[in-house]
């Protein structure tokens, strides 16, 4: 019998498609391997009927000689950051414990018609604040992956987008979808050894996704191969005039363009990217790509983005301003939790449901961006931080006139355990480094896996391109990807 | 323009007003979300997930909304920016759902413009004055919280939720409550003219926050203090006229005025304190980055431009030079409904002078009698046309036609059925009035003796008796000829 487990996008939609199987089949399937997967604690919410109504309509199409869709047959995991028509959505928080949109986000709706199921509703950082799944309301995710030392500790999946990371490693789905805001698509996917791609800002219809930081907020594919995560991100993308900052542009066809030929490519290496200490695997690593990269073709250059150092400054002053309004409208007033104490008005009724609803990191967040945008502060911070952002985009606007794409490290490490690193928000954030330049300049950028730590965890190599240019990056992407032998997987112990 | 001055103990005071007016948008739909901006309807039923600010809802400009902003800046010669931002002013409220208002503090749509105000409109000798404009932009409104439907919780309707406003931010440069409100009812005039905000004060698509501080003439400006929402532009002068005279009578018992927000009761006819400086909320103001500046392209602001109407001072001028009086021209252009109605008249053929004279004594007379605005007017242009037309080929009298619009009024008629039905038509009939004149001047014999003698003033007691005899239905002309001809031997 077929392990559709083991089975990615491409594979499901041709096989559906060629009639070797029956959606339904693969759907059954999955479903069964959500449902054995507690431990991993990667779905809010499973929707296994969801998943089957999608796969039978698919066969009933094909049945009647209908075209199928790009993702025809195709289960996927949704992150709970998604809105999706009568099905909880929390955004991983307590303040939306129970919300049921009557609505379904554009990039979710798409997905949909392009033929693909929702095995159900991922875990995340709550609001997307996290980079390691630990901020959830529903619990950490835990990341299929062990250490090889034998032991059995926990360890993160990355966040925020860490139940889609867990469930793609774990191989309870072959793709989900993630957001990126400084990282959390990235991060995610080189903590559990897959790939995801997070497009250019506006690809992307923020339509109905629950919004973090507005300027940064970005949805996109992880998948366990750069085709499927080409193959998911044109089900996804597209002009949507619901959002004031979608681009209106066609969507490119991504997956008929792979090409891992580099020749005439320039490849950037960034020289600030190696920082002081950096982690000897991650550099180990990072050399093995340029040979790679070299290998397919590329030209390998040095360049400089000399404000790289005060990007994750930046990124931490303009993520929690945005964020600090945008979870303004979470009030106890018209859905999610309210929290009346006896006898209390309104102004008591705001703080007691804040205070009860949200999660530590949220009020953090909340918090540092509500005094970056006081008066006496705002120029200090908010002002100072846009100026940052704007020369960090002149920074990758410079670098391409010697370069056509950027390789870097993902993360500066590989996944840490579970509490490692709770108790320190500063070093939780430095996890972001060399996310958060990309997400600060709205460019595309893409993280494969890269081979293994000494302790035997996977590391991601990120790739960086110009706006709209993400064929070029996907190329590279598919350059590594059948260079680097990447085949480890987790262990299947849970 | 006026010297309005406060008499203290201490002398003379002058009082400084600076006005910030809201005016609601002209449009179908809402300033980010689709959903209807009309006035009224159930609570809640023009709430869209945008306006109730659902999770990952997203504001999509409406462009009309920003049309009519750019049409109301043209028409009060201000600047045009072709590049404006909105801004987030972040607070809370239960009546604001998003937590945070769209308006635009750093980057308004509309700078620097002017409008010219008369103390009285219809005196065309009244002095004028510029009053400065110093910005127009856009914002959401909120929704309104109403407390009278259960006992111990407000209820929330969100109807008004994201429906456009026009902050018109004027400069302090009004000195009395008259020209305030002078400059108010200009403002509303030029935005009926422009059709971008209706000006109904009463259902709040136009209100007032008052700026008031008083200084010693000529000296430093003093602290003011905000009266927030007026209503009304009677309500404004009178919470202005309150205000000055509070922090005159504060400052010279040794008192200070404080920074703050107040609100006027119009019953008690006071200001009140609502919340000090103090209090004042931190609204922590930021490009809202959920979109795009908004970038303003020729054909854009040419068609803003060509879509203006002739606005009031302009038109007060065309009016003049067709032979109106400077009065006449005054009240007819003071009010776009006025100059509408009055235009729609001309344009079935009426004479401008009998048109502008018949309109603001005979139909205004009327229906001030009926309580009835102009809108409400039970004879329409077309209508008045028709009787104006029956006056001007001869067809009946003056005074014909004033019983003759009375019948109108009451019974919907047409004025050439009713002359027709009642046989009102004027007479020309030489012998007829002959006739009559002989017997009037045999029984006033005494009189006719006067005349002759000199007393010409008597002429008009002949012509009303002869007109009475025919019971108005001649002809005044040929009645004076007549006459001449039988009294001047």
């Amino acid at each position: 019998m077929t392990d559709f487990s083991r089975m990615g996008v491409a594979a499901i939609r041709d096989g559906v498609a060629k009639g070797e199987f029956k959606a339904v089949e693969v759907a059954e399937a999955l479903n069964t391997r959500v449902a054995n997967a507690k431990a991993l604690n990667a779905f809010i919410v499973e929707t296994p009927e969801t998943a089957l109504e999608a796969a039978a309509a698919v066969d009933a199409d094909r049945a009647a000689g209908k075209p199928l869709g790009k993702m025809a047959g195709v289960p996927i995991g949704m992150k709970d950051l998604f809105c999706t028509e009568g099905v909880q959505t929390t955004a991983a928080s307590h303040i939306l414990e129970g919300f049921v949109p009557t609505y379904e986000s554009t990039v979710s709706a798409n997905l949909w018609k392009a033929g693909a199921g929702m095995l159900g509703k991922l875990n995340l950082d709550q609001f997307a604040m996290g980079s390691s799944n630990e901020t959830s309301y529903f619990g950490n995710v835990i990341s299929p992956w062990r250490r090889n030392d034998g032991g059995n500790a926990a360890l993160a999946p990355g966040g925020s987008s860490g139940g889609s990371s867990s469930a793609i490693a774990a191989r309870l789905c072959p793709a989900a979808t993630g957001t990126d805001t400084g990282g959390s698509i990235r991060q995610p996917a080189a903590f559990t050894g897959i790939s995801g791609i997070k497009p250019t800002y506006g690809r992307c219809s923020r339509w109905g996704i629950v919004a973090f930081a507005s300027s940064l907020d970005q949805a996109g594919p992880m998948a366990r191969d750069v085709r499927d995560c080409a193959i998911m991100l044109e089900a996804m993308a597209g002009f949507d005039p619901k959002d004031s900052t979608s681009l209106d542009l066609p969507v490119p066809a991504w997956e008929s363009g792979l090409n891992s030929d580099l020749k005439g490519k320039r490849i950037g290496i960034p020289r600030e990217y190696r920082l002081d200490g950096i982690d000897e695997d991650i550099a180990a690593m990072w050399d093995n790509g340029i040979a790679w990269l070299k290998d397919a073709g590329a030209d390998v250059v040095d360049i400089s983005l000399p404000h790289t150092k005060y990007a994750l400054p930046a990124y931490y002053i303009i993520a929690p301003a945005e964020a600090s309004s945008n979870l303004a409208r979470y009030d106890g007033v018209r859905f999610g939790l309210r929290d009346l104490p006896d006898g209390s008005g309104l102004q008591d009724m705001y703080a007691a449901t804040r205070a009860a609803g949200f999660g530590a990191e949220v009020r953090r967040r909340i918090m540092i961006g509500t005094y970056v945008l006081s008066a006496g502060f705002y120029d200090a911070y908010y002002t100072q931080a846009q100026k940052v952002r704007a020369l960090i985009a002149r920074d990758f606007e410079q670098a391409w006139a010697s370069c056509d794409l950027i390789l870097a490290p993902t993360a500066p490490s590989a996944a840490f355990g579970l509490g490692e690193k709770t108790s320190d928000p500063l070093s939780m954030y430095l996890n972001d480094v060399f996310a958060v330049p990309a997400s600060l300049a709205g460019l595309p950028a893409m993280s494969v896996p890269g081979g293994l730590s000494k302790d035997g965890l996977p590391l991601g190599l990120q790739i960086i391109g110009k706006a709209l240019d993400e064929q070029a990056v996907l190329n590279a992407g598919l350059a590594i990807e059948e260079r680097s032998g990447f085949t480890a997987e987790a262990g299947e112990w849970w | 323009m006026s010297e309005y001055r406060i008499q203290g103990n201490t002398g003379e005071w002058e009082v400084v007003i600076g006005l910030e007016v809201h005016a609601q948008v002209t449009s179908n739909a809402k300033l980010f979300s689709g959903a209807s901006a009309s006035y009224g309807g159930e609570p809640n039923s023009h709430v869209s997930l945008v306006d109730a600010a659902m999770p990952g809802m997203l504001p999509v400009p409406n462009r009309e909304c920003l049309r009519q902003a750019v049409r109301t800046g043209m028409a009060i010669n201000a600047q045009i920016n072709r590049w404006s931002r909105f801004d987030r002013k972040n607070y809370f409220y239960a009546d604001l759902p998003q937590g945070y208002q769209i308006s635009q503090l750093y980057h308004p749509i509309v700078g620097e413009g002017e409008i010219e105000v008369t103390l009285n409109e219809k005196d065309p000798e009244s002095p004028t004055k510029k009053i400065g404009i110093e910005r127009i932009h856009v914002e959401q409104d909120a929704g309104k919280l109403m407390h009278d439907q259960h006992p111990t919780m407000s209820f929330v309707d969100l109807n008004r939720s994201g429906v456009a406003l026009m902050e018109i931010v004027s400069r302090p440069d009004m000195s009395s409550p008259q020209e305030a409100g002078a400059y108010l009812k200009k403002l509303r005039s030029i935005l009926r003219y422009v059709g971008s905000c209706d000006g109904n004060m009463e259902q709040g698509s136009m209100r007032a926050d008052v700026n008031v501080s008083v200084r010693k003439p000529g000296g430093p400006l003093g602290t003011r203090t905000e009266t927030k929402n007026v209503n009304s532009i009677r309500f404004m002068m009178q919470a202005i006229e309150y205000e000055a005279q509070r922090q005159v009578d504060l400052l010279e018992s040794g008192g200070a005025v404080v920074q703050e927000t107040r609100l006027f009761d119009p019953n008690k006819m006071e200001t009140r304190s609502m919340r000090s400086k103090e209090d004042a909320h931190d609204y922590r103001y930021f490009p809202d980055p959920d979109l795009l500046p908004v970038e303003l392209d020729d054909a854009f602001l040419e068609e803003c431009k060509a879509s203006l109407p002739e606005l009031p001072d302009a038109k007060r001028k065309r009016y003049e030079s067709m032979g109106l009086t400077a009065y006449n021209a005054a009240v007819l252009t003071a009010e776009a409904e006025t100059a509408f109605w009055f235009e729609d008249l001309l344009s079935h053929g009426v004479d401008a002078k009998q048109g502008s004279n018949w309109l603001l004594s005979e139909l205004f007379g009327a229906l001030n009698k009926l309580g009835k605005s102009l809108d409400e007017s039970p004879v329409n242009p077309a209508q008045a046309a028709e009787l104006l037309g029956l006056v001007a080929d001869g067809t009946i009298s003056g005074s014909i036609a004033k019983q003759v619009f009375e019948i109108m009024l009451e019974t919907g008629q047409g004025a050439a059925a009713i002359v027709e039905e009642r046989g009102l038509k004027q007479t020309n009939d030489t012998g007829a009035i002959e006739a009559e004149i002989a017997k009037i001047m045999a029984a006033n014999e005494d009189k006719v003796a006067e005349y002759r003698s000199g007393k010409d003033k008597l002429f008009g007691f002949f012509v009303g008796q002869t007109m009475k005899a025919m019971q108005g239905k001649a002809n005044p002309q040929v009645i004076n000829e007549l006459l001449k001809k039988a009294l001047d031997v």
